[in-house]
This record gives C-alpha cells, structure tokens and sequence, in this order.
C-alpha cells in the first residue's frame, strides 16, 4: 500500500478500528512517516480526552432561567392535564345525560304504545 | 440525597428533587452544549432545551446510566435539532468541505505538549469544525459515547458516524499540526 492511501485509513486506525486493511497495518510497522503520523493522531485524541476536565462557564443567570423555565413547563402540564381531566368530567356528565334521556324517552314510548293497543282491543 | 434517590423521586414528579439533579450537572450539560453548537448562544439554548426534554422523559430513565450520561445524550439529540432550525433559518453553507478558518499551520507536534495552550487550541479548531463533523468528534472523542449512543442521538448511521468521526480527526489534525515538519523515511 501506499503512503496516502494509509494515511487516510489512520484516523480509524488510532482507536483500534477492526475493520482496517491488514496491509495497512502491515505498511504502518514499516513506514517511519505513516508510524510518525499515526502518533500526531495519538496525540490529537489525548488532548481532545483531556477537554473532559475543562468546562465552560455558563453565563451568569443562565442556571436560574432554566430552571424558571422547568418551573413554566411543569405548570403548563399541570395546566393541562386539569383541563383534559375536566374536559373528560364534562363529557362523561354530557354522556350520562344523554344515557337517562334516551331511557325516558324510551319508556314514555313503550307506554305510549301499550296504551294505542289497549283502546284498540 | 445521592443521584440514584433524586432520580426516582424526580419520576415520581418531585421537582425539588430534579431541579437538584440539574444543579449538580448544569456546568457539564452547559460545556457539552457550548462545544456541540460552537457558540455560546446556541449553547444557553441547547442546555435549556436538553433540562426540559429531561424533564418531560424523566420516566422514561431506566438509571443504567449515570445521570449525566443520559443527559449527554439528550443535549446531543437537542443540539442536532438546533443545527438543524440554524441551517433552515440562516442558508449557512454547511459543507464538510470547507475548511477551517484558522489553520493554525505553525503548531509543531514538540509545541503540542497537553497543555492549557495546546487545549484553548484545540478548543477554537473545534469550534471552526462542520457542526456534524464536531458533533461526532465530541461526543466520541471527548465524552466517549459509544458510536451506536451517537448514531441514535444524531438520527444517523453508525456508519456515518464513524465517517465523520474520521473526517472530523482529519480536519483536526491539519488544523493543528504542521504537515510536512516530518521527512518521509521510507
């Protein structure tokens, strides 16, 4: 293999991907540039774990309008899951209603009926 | 009270018992969100959003993770969502071809001893990566999320993430070191 052809693989290559060519590892054993390049990628990825520890500062009052926001969001929720628990004791009562109705008119009817059947006999 | 007690009683709903949660980790929330996005505005933006998609999914933590460790995840997923909304909003080109504003070109590999330097460098060549590329490379390279945690969290394959993983290492290393400093020996 050649060098440029390794050298783009090196970048999987620093972590240990096991899908990398077994000749490419072979030419990095041999190759004093591709070994050299290989550990600026070593290199590269110490520094990138070491940003684990820095942190950034948040900016001031950022920590107090996130949770004002949490506040806001947890209200709205609350918000509406009354209104859905009311909307669901309105429909229920509405239901109701309309069940009782129903029944009555049902009743008057069969009455209605058993009375034009009796005059008629 | 330990994590493991804040965390069950936060699904339980105590919001006491969260808003602790989001005290202990709101700084390291905050820095992933800082780096992911490149910016300092769009980090404030990201941190709130990853508190109140914590919040809302709380029940859904099943605490095999550190609580930390599913926010990481989280603010990748709202960080993604931000960059999406900032390339509808702004037409900016978002080519992973371009290159890095700031080269850097002077930085030799003796220079780049793991110092506080070494780090601010770092730092800024991050932060002039393709968001997607510094997307991966963060959380990959920095927070040592397993590649299937960040294809899932970026809506990608793993395939793809480990493609950009590399892209983003490549554009790193030429952004920091000299190339050709080193004579070929073979």
């Amino acid at each position: 293999m050649l060098c440029e052809e390794v050298t783009a693989l090196l970048p999987g290559m620093v972590d240990g991907d096991l899908d990398v060519d077994p000749a490419a590892v072979q030419h990095v054993e041999t190759c004093l540039r591709c070994q050299a390049e290989l550990a600026r990628y070593r290199r590269l990825l110490r520094t990138l774990a070491l940003l684990r520890t820095r942190y950034a500062e948040p900016t001031p009052g950022l920590l107090g309008d996130t949770l004002a926001a949490l506040t806001d969001a947890a209200e709205e929720g609350a918000r509406r899951t009354l209104l859905s628990g009311r909307r669901l004791a309105y429909a229920g009562a509405i239901g109701g209603t309309a069940v009782a109705a129903g029944a009555t008119a049902a009743l008057l009817i069969a009455r209605s009926r058993r009375r034009s059947m009796r005059l008629a006999g | 009270m330990d994590e493991s007690e804040l965390v069950s009683a936060a699904k339980a709903g105590d919001r006491a018992a969260f808003d602790e949660l989001v005290r202990r980790t709101f700084v390291d929330t905050f820095t992933l969100a800082r780096r992911l996005t490149g910016n300092e505005e769009d980090g404030r933006d990201v941190v709130q959003d990853a508190y109140l998609r914590a919040w809302r999914g709380i029940g859904k933590f099943r605490g095999e993770a550190a609580f930390s460790t599913w926010m990481y995840r989280i603010t990748a997923n709202a960080a993604a969502t931000n960059v999406r909304r900032r390339r509808r909003q702004q037409a900016e080109p978002f080519d992973d071809d371009i290159e890095p504003a700031d080269p850097r070109t002077d930085l030799q590999p003796a220079a780049m001893a793991e110092s506080a330097e070494a780090l601010e460098r770092i730092t800024d060549a991050l932060d002039e990566l393709p968001p997607k590329l510094r997307s991966v490379v963060v959380l990959k390279d920095v927070y040592d999320l397993p590649h299937e945690a960040i294809a899932e969290e970026l809506g990608i394959t793993v395939a793809a993430a480990k493609v950009r993983l590399h892209r983003g290492r490549r554009k790193l290393r030429d952004a920091l070191y000299d190339e050709g400093a080193e004579a070929h020996a073979v």
